[in-house]
């Protein structure tokens, strides 16, 4: 199983590197895993070329995630995971974001699905997607403060407990 | 959860919130209808009520201890998220659990998905007015949590599966349980269909309801038997087999009305076929065999060898007091769930605890294409169509 696959990932590889060498940074292969790791620039346009393209055919989309790296640089990695189901394959598409500047094109149009995972993202992460349709905070309210999946973010929270900060509290002793 | 913009109201339309606390949302979900009479013009969830940051907790935990965690996501799905995880975790570290382990996972995970479409039809008929049905589904699920205590200790949070392989050895007696239930399932499945699939009632209120094409299904990334009943076979247990699915025979049942009615053809199929496959794995679980994998330094050592070897001893202390660490890489594990594909990204930076865990819940997915389902609909219909994406919030949320 691992070794179809692993063969599968290598044709995929030579097919885009043919179509274009500028889009592919590295090729990561790991527990029969590819990973094809590309410019933020060249993202949108490699995930069309995988949907479009017949011979990839990667016409489901199904997972959109960030990983940070924090404190290395480039802190950020997108990860879109792809599946074409008539070819029974899987490939990760990874762009990696530096923290100054966490901006980089939506795939909504390529696939509408990646909608709420990218507001996920943004919302979790703080990751801004030029392009998409409705870019809101999905899970936490609009007021929060700060971005909670960021390795800089405390589990515990920034914020104490509230019967230790209101000073009303203090003074009872609680 | 954001707050939803509110459509200026015409003279035409208004404004309606159902939910958060509305009986048919399963939970706590909100959806902004925008109404013009009876028909709904624009729908908005809005979502974010039961969040509890379970992916970041997991980055604060040892790779054994996020199991617990996995169980209160989908709390109708708990071994399946189990099963996700452990999968993701042994993938990084790259060992094989036995056979033996690995059909009683196939088996446990096909009685969850029997029980979890049980909730569901129970819910969904209740929505849409069939008392009756609500009833008889959860009396044959309360045998499969039966069966879940047998195995585990536990009805619903079971924690059974731990990384390398199962956390007991599975109980005397558990055969007898396991077929009692298998003889009697197929002809209350029956019974459900005797009371739906020709009632006139239910096929008003499901057939034609909640159109969606394929093209729109798989574009959304619908997954599951809302995918299957728009007429596309995409089932991991098929298309990418794990944890010896391979070995299994089984049918992936689709329908191409892609309604609600469709939905629930497909599920009710599918229970059928999880009652084959269970019947097939226990066949094949031999009486005694390991059902952990030789990995020391991961899997607990059994207690005996605690006793009379010092490594086992060591081994024992290291993994609970500071885990074990995978190698640095990450690793992407997708199977089937009773709602469609679970998947679980896993990286590891090398240390004790993971570096990132992600769930790919299939109802947070799904329900994204609530809005096509609904809109032009009637809002009668939108409670039709929000059970039949079949979401439980704390998936959604997680």
């Amino acid at each position: 199983m691992s070794e179809k696959t692993s063969q599968n990932a290598n044709v995929v590889v030579e097919h885009l590197r043919a179509w274009k060498s500028k889009a592919i940074e590295e090729v990561i292969e790991f527990r029969g895993e590819t990973t094809v790791v590309v410019p933020r620039e060249w993202l949108q346009e490699t995930a069309m070329r995988c949907l479009q393209d017949r011979e990839l055919a990667f016409n489901f989309l199904t997972d959109a995630t960030c990983l940070d790296r924090f404190p290395m640089e480039p802190r950020f990695e997108v990860n879109y995971h792809l599946v074409s189901i008539p070819r029974r394959d899987r490939l990760r598409l990874k762009t990696k974001l530096s923290g100054a500047d966490p901006v980089m094109d939506s795939l909504v149009p390529v696939w509408p699905g990646a909608g709420w995972l990218e507001r996920e993202i943004f919302d979790l992460f703080g990751i801004r997607f030029t392009g998409h349709p409705d870019l809101r905070r999905i899970l936490l309210p609009d007021d929060w403060e700060g971005y909670p999946l960021r390795r800089d973010f405390p589990t515990q929270g920034f914020r104490d407990v509230p019967s230790t900060y209101i000073p009303a509290f203090r003074k009872q002793g609680l | 959860m954001s707050t939803v913009e509110t459509p200026i109201g015409t003279a035409k339309t208004m404004v309606l919130n159902m939910g958060p606390q509305h009986p048919s949302t399963h939970g706590v979900l909100r959806i902004a209808l925008e109404l013009d009479g009876e028909t709904v013009v624009r729908a908005v969830p809005d979502l974010g009520y039961l969040h509890t940051g379970i992916e970041k907790s997991c980055e604060d935990k040892t790779y054994s201890q996020a199991i617990t965690l996995t169980d209160r996501m989908d709390y109708l799905n708990p071994l399946g998220n189990n099963l996700v995880y452990c999968l993701a975790v042994e993938k990084l570290l790259g060992i094989e659990i036995p056979k033996r382990a690995q059909y009683v996972r196939v088996m446990l995970v096909e009685l969850q998905r029997i029980s979890s479409h049980l909730v569901w039809l129970g819910t969904h008929a209740i929505d849409l007015g069939a008392m009756t049905v609500f009833l008889y589904c959860f009396r044959e699920r309360e045998e499969i949590l039966k069966i879940f205590e047998l195995f585990s200790g536990q009805r619903m949070m079971t924690s059974y599966f731990r990384i390398g392989g199962l956390a007991l050895e599975p109980p005397a007696g558990w055969r007898a349980a396991v077929d009692k239930f298998l003889k009697a399932m197929p002809s209350r499945v029956d019974d459900y269909e005797t009371l739906l699939t020709k009632n006139r009632i239910w096929m008003g209120r499901t057939q034609g309801i909640g159109y969606i094409s394929t093209e729109d299904a798989v574009a959304l990334s619908m997954s599951g038997p809302t995918l299957r009943a728009s007429g596309l076979a995409y089932d991991n247990r098929k298309l990418f087999p794990y944890s010896s699915y391979e070995e299994f025979e089984f049918e992936v049942p689709t329908r191409t009305d892609s309604d609600c009615f469709a939905r629930y053809m497909v599920r009710v199929a599918e229970m059928r076929e999880s009652l084959k496959i269970v019947r097939q794995a226990m066949g094949k679980i031999t009486d005694d065999g390991p059902v952990r994998a030789n990995a020391p330094g991961v899997v607990p050592p059994e207690r005996e060898k605690m006793k009379t070897e010092m490594e086992a001893l060591i081994y024992h202390f290291k993994i609970f007091t500071e885990g074990f660490a995978p190698p640095p890489g990450e690793a992407f594990v997708a199977v089937e769930s009773p709602r469609g594909e679970l998947g679980c990204f896993v990286a590891s930076d090398g240390s004790a605890k993971p570096l990132r865990v992600h769930f790919r819940s299939p109802s947070f997915i799904n329900l994204q294409a609530l809005p096509k389902l609904v809109e032009g609909q009637l809002i009668s219909d939108v409670i039709a169509c929000i059970g039949t994406i079949d979401i439980v919030l704390g998936e959604v949320d997680r």
